[in-house]
């Protein structure tokens, strides 16, 4: 709580929020849970605008009640994928099943208003005619609202704001309200598109933190779009990455960060060394010496070349002359508070970029030697070449 | 003209697009659905209107041809034409000019500077927009001989239309951004040089814009000229056409009028060019510095209370002499009230009639994108430059040669004319309401479990319904002070506000004419004001983060 104090009104809210959960956990917690979650597949979606595919073949399996990031640059197809799942737009082939009920497919579009989706669009969209209980409340019976919202509200931690109008709430307090309309009538799926983007980055973060222990107290199967990997990664038990109206991978977050399918995406997700390398024994033989391969990697034929990944964060910097590491010399440094990135030239390997904790004062012109830490995701050498040419803009 | 006929237009939305507002997008994500054409409905209903709305100009032309080219170039060339082409064509600039001075001048002065009472001046200066130009006239002419002819026509005429330009102008600079100023001056440029450079040059479309509503206004005006005894097109049209019958003549000088008006459209939008493009998004916007008149304070407002006395004071407080000493007939407040109750019933039908028809025009408009669009939004521009003498001649004539006469001076007719007339101000109206409802909080409601009627109901109506209101009352409003096609099409028998003023007003019974003036005020005034206040209002975007 210390550090979300220096936010100011958004910290206020957050600091009812914690106490009003505490009241919630005892008395209500149980009504409040997803009761209607479901499980949703996405097999073989095509969508085209005129002439323009935008989705191509999109697989995806969402299991009950996990967090899927669909996360792709802008003019991938995530919005119109997210549109499509909920009704507003039909898909061109393919089929979407909601709890095992087709939802849309051959001869069969339910409409919008069928599904028990919930939908955050990214402006928030809240009803400016009406307050927030009044948003809250607005796809529920009537008989319901006055147990389910206070409920909602106490879940959001928006019980004080129930009174005020859209216009007189922050970014934040918005976002919130419309997570909570979304949720209200217990939605089988709930689609977040771009929730915090229109939120300033030192929001955004507790903002994400406070949507996601939501998301995990309902327990509400959800589907988020984002472009932002850093979000994707931290949010969701599984990302999706589209690229080209194609799902170039999906899987738990430390899978995708650490065995990226190929070289392109190891460079969207994150900062990465792609350094060259043969395989000797089920090793990788590079620069820094053999490398152990990622669990789950090919099986690569002896010699076959290759080329591995290296996170700035698995380089060690060491003294320099240290024995079984590989000398370079400093390029730049740049300090970012938590952490310290450097860059150094290394005769043998290249550039590369190593990632410290805390700071490091190594003036351009030090001499260093990195040693490379944990095991490293391998492609041949040709292939993540040409998925480096195709995925260059991701 | 009426004199409302700009207010509503003007106040709304962008002062550079008289149809209607541009601003009334939003300024992030466009709603406008890319890629999604416009369903056929829509577009056939849309279709249909801006058919209907070109009638009056097709039916003029199918009427030229019948007639043959070289008729009704005989009956154009006449020594006549030439008079009233000078008398037209100089007032149109000298008024124009004075209005663009007056207004801009005024504007700056009420938004720019530390001025006092600036709450006060806004509004006193707007008022007398909501007065019909004819009154103003009366004010005036029953007062002194002495105004009359081009100098009287000028004078009364600067009077009544110069809020046209005060109001977009003022909208603008309370809109500008203030930090272009300052950087001017940073750059070294002198006060003077930066109003002229950066200050004007920010007003520049709004002062165009305004300058295209006054034209417009004064080659329509018949009442106040005929008051003054100053010859134009639309007074020469209007004998024609009602005192000696002679319609052929009444038709080719209108064709001459149109083309007027088409001339000013076309060299307005020549003028403002591609400025519009170079507008920069609002952002945050810092309250904007206002500079400081020191010893020039009383002389401003000196000036100020003499444009507010001679345009606002001499009209109200002559028609209120003319009240209090005239003599009243018994039967006035009689024939007040039934004057008052047929003004209402047209315009009222009018106002319903001309929002209905702007309807899909402006969902069309606000909500998809498409060369259809576009090609119906400049049928829809045509429309200015009908003066409503035109339309009401031109229905006149298509209903004496296809249908008889069966519909001539019936109130069916004279509604549609009004419709026609006004829409443009219904459009606005309409284009400014769609807007507050944008296609993503249907959505969010049908994903909440709603169907369509219900989301009509629970959403769409609510959001839409303060604009369409506001649309209907724009229309309802010019309707009432509408005089010169209301004289031609108004039932038999009937009386309406407007038409009571003018008969009495033309037999020089001004003690009977004054209630009628009095009453004409009292209706807009107040209405325009509110009306205002709420297009000044409107949120660029109701809902979504800040």
């Amino acid at each position: 709580m210390t550090d979300l104090k220096a936010t100011g009104v958004e910290a206020t809210d957050l600091t009812k929020t914690g106490s009003s959960v505490a009241v919630r956990a005892g008395a209500q917690a149980e009504p409040a849970r997803a009761a209607r979650a479901q499980a949703v597949t996405i097999t073989g979606v095509t969508k085209g605008f005129g002439s323009q595919p935008v989705l191509r073949g999109v697989d995806i399996e969402i299991p009950q009640g996990s967090v899927t990031a669909v996360l792709g640059s802008s003019g991938s197809g995530k919005t119109t994928l997210l549109r499509i799942l909920a009704g507003f737009e039909r898909a061109d082939a393919g089929e979407i099943t909601i709890g095992g009920t087709l939802m849309d497919g051959p001869g069969r579009h339910v409409a919008p208003q069928a599904r028990k989706v919930g939908y955050v669009p990214q402006e928030g969209c809240l009803f400016p005619h009406l307050d927030v209980a009044g948003n809250v409340g607005f796809g529920l019976p009537r008989a319901q609202r006055a147990e389910r919202v206070p409920e909602m509200l106490a879940l959001t931690g928006l019980a004080d704001l129930a009174g005020r109008y859209p216009h007189q709430l922050s970014g934040g307090q918005q976002q919130r309200v419309a997570l909570a309309r979304a949720l209200a009538p217990d939605p089988a799926l709930l689609l977040l598109d771009e929730p915090f983007s229109s939120l300033d980055a030192f929001l955004r973060t507790s903002v994400r933190l406070e949507v996601l222990r939501v998301l995990r107290d309902a327990g509400t199967t959800t589907v988020i779009v984002t472009h932002d990997q850093d979000e994707a990664l931290s949010m969701a038990d599984q990302v999706a990455v589209l690229r080209h109206g194609l799902v170039a991978h999906a899987a738990p977050p430390q899978e995708l960060y650490s065995r990226p399918a190929d070289a392109a995406l190891a460079r969207f997700v994150g900062d990465a060394n792609l350094l060259p390398g043969t395989v000797r024994g089920g090793r990788a033989e590079t620069a820094f010496g053999p490398l152990p391969l990622t669990e789950g990697s090919p099986d690569f034929a002896e010699g076959t070349a290759v080329v591995v990944l290296v996170r700035p964060e698995q380089l060690r910097l060491l003294p320099h002359g240290e024995p079984g590491g590989v000398d370079g010399v400093v390029t730049q440094c740049d300090y970012h508070g938590h952490d310290t990135v450097v860059t150094a030239d290394t005769g043998a390997a290249g550039q590369v970029t190593a990632r410290c904790a805390g700071a490091v004062a190594l003036p351009p012109g030090t001499r260093v030697t990195f040693r490379v830490n944990g095991p490293v995701a391998g492609w041949p050498a040709e292939g993540a070449e040409a998925a480096g040419g195709a995925g260059g803009d991701a | 003209m009426t004199s409302l006929t700009g207010a509503g237009r003007v106040v709304s939305a962008d002062p550079a697009d008289p149809v209607g507002g541009s601003q009334d997008r939003p300024s992030g994500r466009s709603w406008r659905r890319r890629g999604s054409r416009p369903p056929t409905v829509l577009l056939a209903v849309s279709a249909l209107v801006t058919l209907v709305l070109l009638m009056p100009l097709v039916f003029l032309l199918v009427e030229a041809q019948g007639a043959g080219l070289s008729k009704v170039l005989s009956l154009i060339d006449r020594p006549l034409t030439g008079q009233l082409l000078w008398n037209t064509v100089r007032l149109t600039v000298v008024v124009t000019a004075l209005c663009a001075v007056i207004g801009t001048g005024a504007a700056w002065l009420v938004e720019r500077t530390d001025l006092p009472g600036r709450r006060f001046w806004a509004v006193l200066l707007v008022v007398p927009l909501a007065i019909p130009d004819f009154v103003i006239s009366f004010g005036w002419a029953s007062l002194s001989t002495d105004v009359s002819g081009f100098r009287g026509a000028v004078l009364v005429m600067t009077l009544s239309v110069y809020p046209l330009v005060y109001l977009p102008v003022a909208a603008s600079l309370r809109n500008a951004d203030p930090a272009l100023e300052e950087v001017a001056m940073n750059l070294g440029l002198g006060r003077l040089r930066t109003f002229w450079r950066v200050t004007l040059r920010q007003a520049r479309v709004a002062v165009l814009g305004g300058c295209l509503l006054v034209a417009l206004g004064l080659l329509a005006e018949y009442g106040a000229f005929e008051i003054l005894g100053y010859q134009t097109f639309t007074t020469e049209i209007f004998t024609e056409f009602s005192v000696s019958f002679n319609i052929p003549t009444a038709s080719a000088l209108s064709l001459v009028l149109i083309v007027l008006g088409l001339l000013v459209l076309a060299g307005e939008s020549a003028l403002r060019g591609r400025s519009r493009g170079s507008r920069v998004d609002r952002g945050a916007q810092r309250s904007t510095g206002r500079h400081h008149l020191g010893w020039w304070t009383l002389p401003a407002m000196a000036a100020l209370a003499l444009l507010a006395a001679l345009a606002l004071g001499v009209p109200v407080g002559s028609a209120v002499y003319w009240w209090v000493t005239g003599t009243q007939h018994p039967f006035t407040g009689d024939s007040l009230a039934d004057a008052t109750w047929h003004t209402a019933l047209y315009s009222g039908s009018a106002a319903a009639l001309a929002t209905v028809m702007a309807l899909p025009v402006g969902v069309l408009a606000v909500r998809h994108d498409g060369r259809l669009r576009r090609l119906l939004e400049r049928g829809n521009y045509l429309v200015l430059a009908m003066p409503g003498l035109v339309i009401a001649l031109s229905l006149t004539y298509f209903s004496e040669t296809y249908a008889g006469g069966v519909w001539y001076q019936t109130a069916p007719m004279l509604v549609v004319t009004y419709a026609i007339m006004f829409f443009p101000l219904a459009l606005v109206g309409v284009r400014a309401s769609v807007a507050q409802a944008p296609p993503g909080l249907e959505e969010v409601a049908h994903s909440l479990g709603l169907g369509r009627l219900a989301v009509l109901w629970r959403v769409t109506r609510p959001l839409v319904a303060p604009g369409l209101a506001a649309a209907f009352c724009l229309v309802f409003l010019s309707a009432v002070t509408e005089l010169t096609a209301t004289l031609i099409l108004v039932p038999t028998g009937v009386q309406t506000l407007a038409t009571q003023f003018w008969n009495y007003q033309q037999n020089l019974a001004y003690g009977q004419a004054a209630p009628f003036a009095l009453l004409m005020i009292a209706i807009t005034a107040v209405p325009s004001y509110v009306l205002g206040r709420f297009f000044d209002r409107l949120p660029g975007r109701a809902a979504g983060p800040q």
